[in-house]
């Protein structure tokens, strides 16, 4: 069998690979990333909906070339679809911004990654991790259809929603039934929409999730759903919701399908451990999902810059005491955050329509100024105060 | 015994991140299933969005 020697490997070629392999390049790291696919960023599995904010934190400068939409802000819709609440992207924490390209975009964060000296290998799955004396040593890629051995210092597990690098290496990323979202989307076009707002639907037309409509442009959109796992009975439902949702909506219904998306996203909270000696977890991989919004482009990318600079620090010594810089970085950012959106995420799915049609009806009512989930908890609580019973302990 | 419908799966690999014992793979173009893992949970099943896989030990 081949065999290779980088000092780092970056599992997946996705945005959190991609920026892992960029920054420990950058910072004098020899690095291998390597990508199961034929073709970065394809398919899709994504909705592509991204903010603004934090693409100066990853060194990343916006290209026209990936900017499907500019969005002005978003539009949450009550079951009954009678209130809408919106919200402008500074009220909504900046969460929304752009619709992009998911097939431009990661080709050009893996681009960046090979400027910065990384080199990469397409249809190249890891098939398993090489472990020596309990020590991890690197791992076999199928590369192009043979079997190598690429043997590094640090391997960062990037590989997405599947997240099987770090479980192979014995770190618990298994999630619970509630903590699975099943996601199906079509990209649809000749279709009604306004095209200056991202578009919500929550209640029993996703139970446990969301429905959304992203303009991609003129007339065209993703127009996609998850649904909690805990939620679904029968294989295939997801997509039902979703036909179901579209023969309703006379103004998706005229129109056509280009493009069948799927896929699934953890909603749960930062798991335990990140780091261990010789393998740091990034992104998806991480279960760095944010529990509300479902988003993981920004979190996957600021975790991979951070990933790719400790990793090229911790050469000497690859060490998890030393990763753990890493961990606590994550930590401090997300910990409290995502611990917080996953219990008003789980609070959230056991509503009804009928509860939910009355908090909406008084939040598109409120001048809320600031949209946060205390502002939106006080207002309720002043109308209300049954519904929010509940939730008192986050008040 | 196990089955990834090809007509319909889109290799996404839902199924395999939703697996609680890892029992699954997507290769670079199929899911492959290591049954002798598997514990019959049905997480993969009920998780595809497009109702791919089935089995004959599956029931509602």
């Amino acid at each position: 069998m081949k065999s290779y020697e980088y000092d780092v490997l970056v599992i997946g070629a996705g945005p959190g690979g991609s920026m892992a392999a960029r920054f420990a390049a950058r910072n004098g790291a020899k690095v291998l990333l390597v990508e199961k696919r034929p073709e970065i960023g394809v398919p899709v599995r994504c909705a592509e909906g991204i903010s603004r904010d934090w693409l100066e934190t990853v060194d990343v400068k916006v290209d026209e070339k990936w900017i499907d939409a500019n969005i002005d802000g978003a539009k949450i819709y009550s079951p009954d679809e009678k209130s809408v609440v919106e919200l402008s992207a500074e009220k909504a924490g900046n969460e929304v911004g752009f619709v992009i390209n998911r097939e431009y975009f990661d080709k050009h964060l893996a681009a960046l990654a090979v400027e910065e000296g990384a080199e990469l290998w397409l249809k190249s799955p890891a098939i398993k991790i090489i472990k020596e004396d309990g020590k991890i040593k690197g791992a076999i890629i199928r590369k192009f259809g043979e079997e190598v051995e690429v043997r590094a210092k640090i391997i960062i597990a990037a590989d997405g929603y599947e997240s099987q690098v770090a479980r192979w290496a014995g770190i618990n990323t298994v999630l619970r039934e509630r903590d699975i979202v099943s996601c199906i989307e079509y990209r649809m076009s000749n279709i009604d929409i306004d095209e200056k707002f991202t578009h919500f639907y929550i209640g029993s037309c996703a139970p446990g999730g969301y429905l959304w409509i992203f303009p991609k442009g003129k007339n065209e959109a993703n127009v996609g759903i998850g649904v909690a796992l805990n939620k679904i009975k029968e294989p295939g439902e997801v997509k039902k919701y979703l036909d179901k949702f579209i023969e309703e909506h006379p103004n998706l219904k005229k129109g056509g399908i280009l493009q069948i998306i799927t896929g699934a996203v953890s909603v749960c909270p930062v798991p335990k451990k990140l780091v261990d000696d010789n393998i740091m977890l990034v992104g998806d991989a991480a279960r760095l999902i944010d529990p509300i919004t479902g988003g993981g482009i920004a979190n996957a990318s600021i975790s991979g810059r951070w990933a790719g600079e400790i990793a090229a620090k911790c050469l000497v010594n690859p060490s998890k005491e030393c990763l753990q810089e890493y961990e606590k970085k994550v930590k401090d950012k997300w910990e409290k955050k995502h611990l917080r959106n996953w219990f008003v995420k789980e609070k959230l799915s056991e509503l009804d329509d009928d509860t939910l049609n009355k908090l909406m009806d008084v939040i598109s009512q409120e001048d809320i100024s600031e949209i946060s989930v205390r502002a939106i908890l006080e207002a309720v609580q002043k109308k209300y105060p049954e519904l929010i019973e509940e939730f008192e302990e986050l008040l | 015994m196990m089955k990834v419908d090809p007509a319909l799966c889109n290799y996404c690999g839902a199924c395999v991140g939703s697996c609680p014992v890892n029992c699954m793979f997507l290769n670079e173009t199929r899911v492959e299933i290591d049954e002798e893992k598997c514990i019959k949970c049905g997480f993969c099943i009920r998780t595809c969005p497009v109702g791919a896989i089935s089995a004959d030990w599956w029931s509602k």
